[in-house]
This record gives C-alpha cells, structure tokens and sequence, in this order.
C-alpha cells in the first residue's frame, strides 16, 4: 500500500512536467487532469479538456506527454492515458498507445510531426516572459539602450525568469548567466532600435496567453462544475 | 438605437444566426458536440439573468430573434453569418437559404451574407453566382475549419480560393468575413494561424477581410497582420462577450486593438443566439478602460463606442445612418502608417 501511495504521488508530480504547449501551464494546475490509478506497476491516467473541439494536436501533445512522463518513472511497467470527451479521443487514445507518433494518428490529415508546433508555441511563451521580465526593469528606471545588454546573470531571481530558463533550454538558446535577457529566436542580440515595438508586440502575445489560459479554465469549469481540483487517485 | 444620457448610438450587430441545433438535425456526435460546445460559451460568459435551458438554445423562433435583437436588444440592422457544416447537420446548421427565409420577410431590419467552400470548385463557383443574385451578397462567411468528407479544412491560400475571391470581386460580394476553427488542414500546424489571411489581403486590396472574433485565440498574430493590412478588420463576436465576467480581459482585447488597428476597423456583434445584444450594447455603452490600465490603453470615447457599435460595420454595408447617430469627427480612416513598419516579421517571432 504504501508504495502506491507514494507512487500516486511521483505520477502527479510527472504529470505537473506536463504543459499545455498553447497555455504554457501544466495540465495539474490546468485541472485537465480527471484522475489517476496505481495498479501495482501499472498506472492510469485520464485527461480532459474544456471543450469537445479542442485543437487535436495540442491535446496529442498533452496525453502523448503524459504518456512518457508516467513511462519514465521508476516501478512503472505499464501507462494507459486516455482523453476523454473530446471528437478525436479514439485518434489520439490509440495513436499514443502504439507510439507511431501525430501523422500515424491522423493518416491522410497531418503531413508531419508536431515538433514544429511545439517549437512555435515555445517561442510565444519565451517571447512574453522576455517582456515581463523586461517591463519590471523598464519600470525600475533602466533604459531601452541598456536592456538591450543586460544579462541574465544579473537578473533578480523570479518565475518568469525561471520559466524563460526552461523554455530557453527547449528551443536550445543560450540561457546561463552571460546570456542576454533579449535575444532573437536564433539567439542573436536584438537591436535597440525597434525595440519598443518589439516589446509592444510581445506584450500582445502575453495579453492573448494569459487570455486564453482565463478562457480555457473557465470553460472547463463550466463544462465540469467547478468543484476545485480533479479527483487525485480512483477513476470513475 | 440605443439612447443613453443623451446620446444616441447606431446599432449594427454584426455577427448572427438562425440556427438549427436541435437533436433532430445533428447527424451525429460532432452536431452534439459543437451546439454543446456554443452552449457552454454561452453558459461561461452570460450574466446569471440572461442563461437560457439548453433546449431554448438549440433553436429560436421568428419571434424570438425578432424580440432578442429588435424590440428588446436595440439593434438597427442585423447581419446574418451563415455556418453550414453539413458534416454535423441533416439540413445544415444555419445556411443562407434558412438565414434568408427572415431576411426576405423583414428586409429592413436584416442583410444576409453568403458562403463558399472552395473545395466545391467548378460547380461552387456556380452555386455562389446564384447565391449572389438570389440574395444580392455584399460579403460571405467563411469557415476554414470546416469538415468535408475526408478532409478536415482548407486555407485561403488555396488555389481555388484564389478563383472564389476573384468571383467575390467580380460579384460585388466585398465583404469577406473568416472564422479560424480548430481543425484544419495539415493537423499538426496551427490551425488558428491567420497568416493566410494577410496573404489574401495583399493580393485583394479591393476587399475586406473581417477577421471573426478578432483572431482569438490568436489576438497577436491577428494584431500583427491587421496593423500592416489597412483592407483588414477585426470582428468582436465572442470578445464582447468577456465584459461581464472578465472586464480587465476585455479592456485589454479593445486596447490591444485600439493600439494596433484604429477605431474604425472593429466591428460589434453579439454572435446571437450564443449572447444576446441587449446586455452586450447596454455594458459596453457604460464600459470604460479600468483607470489603472488607462496610461497605456487611454480611454474609450464616446466616439470610438459609436464606431465600434454600429458605423463601421454601416461603412462596409452601405447602411444608412441617421446624422443624429453619428461620429463628430470625419468617417474617413487615415490610413496610417502600420505600428511596427519598420520592423520584418522575422525579427518580430522570435
């Protein structure tokens, strides 16, 4: 008993590793997660989402995620994620489960893997940590010219700053202290001119995250009554 | 018309239908899923007195649109969007020809707009000629997203829906409105993305594209590309929405908006029968930037309300607007200089 208690407690924690690539935010916090199961050295997991048209190759990304942070821990032999109530649960349950990868799912519909798409929402979130990170020093009075060469060493430790590590780590950019804090999707410096514009925009494209993140909890809530966090353990 | 301390404001209500999502025209769980889908928005987001039993949402009666939108809702004009998704419903979900039945007995008060799918080819083009002169079209929906057979969307970037816009503009059908939805050919791209709607942009500078629920989820790329396309509006359908529960999202929609675009390129609707436009016209008339958020959005003048509630959308439909209901300043768009012109795109997706 006690090692099933102890291993619920490494599944969720695996499961908190789990990121809605287009919300940035783990499927933990999300709520997504409708329950798990420790059977011995198998483990359940059953996902859901807040609407039945949910964008499939985000949801693939989330149970097929789910799937290898489970796989991955220790006296685990066997994972079972399912999405539920969602058009292309069946798609996805079985695509994850045989581990053919996206366009094996979705024969005919998808020409490649979502490896890009990952790629192009991790951009977005290291875009709008950039510019939160950037707007605290803008507000304590360092200037345009000089946050062009602030680096990351000399930053105040803080989540955003955290955050930007990581998703720096995933797109393979520099992301130890002599790394810039601004830097293009190649890694380069950005130039102080354009600057502010360049900031505006990612300050639009943190707007439409954090906007998204509010819309997709409040229909998930209005979709299964708002009752707190998901069941941590027992399947219905 | 809506009267409020003294001031008069023009209603169009941009975004509309007739809709059929009663059990009996779902063909199947999709049908379920997407009227539940819609539902479940409008659960979401309503004020507590204006939820409806998901049986009165499934469908409205003559009766029922003519009292929500013109007796009790303030609106002038109302625009129906059609949504066909045949795959979904027996008979359609809300077709032209279901849209048009209400238009044709109360012209007045409605304009019906088309659709078309470019995978229909050779013989669409026919169909949307006919349509045209049927209704006499001034704009048409589209919805990229939408299922047909094998396929799960297409782009309008395809060839074919190069040949449809051509025929819009032939037509005189100048109004394009879009709507991104979640699936959409190749599935594992985004199928929100709205680059292709800048590209049709640039290429029919004599239309304009009216990009539904201002580009949500995507309120930066949609930003992005209309700040750059002066033919390119934004649609509120669904963002009006986020005023009751969520007032600081929704100032920050309009003021993103407002800092990209201009006041004159953003249209309301209520996306009727989701929400109605009596809470939506009555909130938003009262709405106002929260003062914190004031020194970087400013403030929404009289003007700009105006605008956004009913004379921009007159612009693009011809409709006639009683002086006492318009703008103080001139109805004609600057024009200016896109926000970040000096910047490529490259640099800006870092």
């Amino acid at each position: 008993m006690t090692t099933a208690v102890s291993l619920e407690t490494e599944v969720w924690r695996a499961l908190g590793t789990v990121l809605d690539p287009e919300l940035d935010q783990p499927v933990t916090e999300l709520d997504f997660v409708a329950g798990t199961e420790v059977d011995g050295d198998e483990v359940h997991v059953d996902l859901r989402l807040p609407t039945y048209f949910c964008a499939p190759n985000f949801a693939y990304l989330m149970v097929a995620d789910a799937h290898d942070a489970v796989a991955e821990l220790p006296g685990v032999r066997r994972v079972r994620v399912r999405l539920l109530d969602h058009f292309a649960s069946e798609e996805i349950n079985a695509g994850v489960a045989a581990g053919d990868g996206f366009d094996a799912a979705f024969p005919g519909l998808a020409a490649g893997e979502l490896d890009e798409l990952r790629r192009t929402f991790l951009r977005k979130a290291h875009l709008a940590y950039q510019e939160q990170v950037a707007q605290q020093l803008l507000r304590e009075g360092t200037e345009l010219a000089d946050l062009v060469e602030v680096r990351l060493g000399g930053l105040q430790p803080s989540t955003a700053l955290d955050r930007l590590r990581r998703r720096r780590d995933q797109l393979g950019l520099p992301s130890g202290p002599d790394a810039l804090l601004l830097v293009d999707e190649h890694g380069d410096a950005v130039p102080v001119e354009g600057l502010s514009a360049r900031l505006r925009f990612a300050r639009t494209t943190r707007v439409s995250i954090e906007g998204n993140a509010g819309w997709c909890r409040g229909l998930l809530d209005t979709r299964y009554g708002s009752g707190g966090t998901a069941a941590r353990s027992g399947l219905h | 018309m809506y009267e409020k301390d003294g001031t008069k404001y023009f209603i169009v209500d941009s975004h509309i239908h007739a809709w059929d999502g009663t059990p009996a025209n779902q063909a199947n769980r999709y049908g379920e899923g997407f009227l539940n889908c819609f539902y479940d928005y409008h659960r979401n987001l309503s004020p507590e007195s204006e939820l409806w039993t998901h049986e009165q949402f499934q469908k409205q009666s003559e009766e029922k649109i003519l009292h929500d939108l013109f007796e009790v809702g303030y609106v002038d004009k109302a625009i129906f969007q059609p949504t066909y998704l045949t795959d979904f419903f027996v008979n359609g979900f809300n077709t032209t020809e279901q849209d048009g039945v209400l238009a044709e007995k109360h012209p007045d008060k409605f304009i019906v707009n088309g659709g078309w799918d470019p995978r229909d080819g050779e013989a669409g083009l026919g169909a949307l000629e006919r349509l045209a002169e049927r209704w006499q079209l001034k704009g048409t929906k589209l919805y990229t997203a939408e299922w047909k057979g094998e396929s799960k969307g297409w782009k309008l970037t395809d060839p074919w829906s190069y040949r449809y816009l051509e025929k819009c503009q032939e037509l005189g059908i100048r109004n394009i409105h879009i709507h991104k939805g979640p699936t959409i050919y190749p599935l594992n791209r985004d199928a929100f993305d709205v680059a292709d709607v800048d590209d049709v942009a640039s290429a029919f500078p004599e239309l304009n594209f009216i990009v539904e629920h201002v580009g949500l989820p995507r309120l930066e790329d949609f930003c992005w590309i209309a700040t750059q396309e002066p033919n390119v509006y934004g649609g509120l359908a669904v963002a009006m929405a986020f005023m009751n529960h969520r007032p600081r999202y929704f100032a920050q929609i309009i003021g993103e908006l407002l800092f990209w675009l201009d006041e004159n390129r953003i249209t309301f609707s209520s996306d009727y029968a989701i929400w109605t436009p009596k809470w939506l016209v009555e909130q938003f008339v009262d709405f106002q930037i929260p003062e914190d958020m004031q020194s970087e959005y400013g403030v929404l003048t009289t003007d700009v309300k105006r605008k956004i509630l009913g004379l921009n959308a007159a612009r693009l439909y011809d409709i006639e607007v009683p002086a006492e209901m318009r703008a103080a300043e001139p109805e004609i768009p600057t024009g200016r200089e896109p926000v970040a012109s000096e910047l490529n795109k490259e640099a800006m997706s870092s």
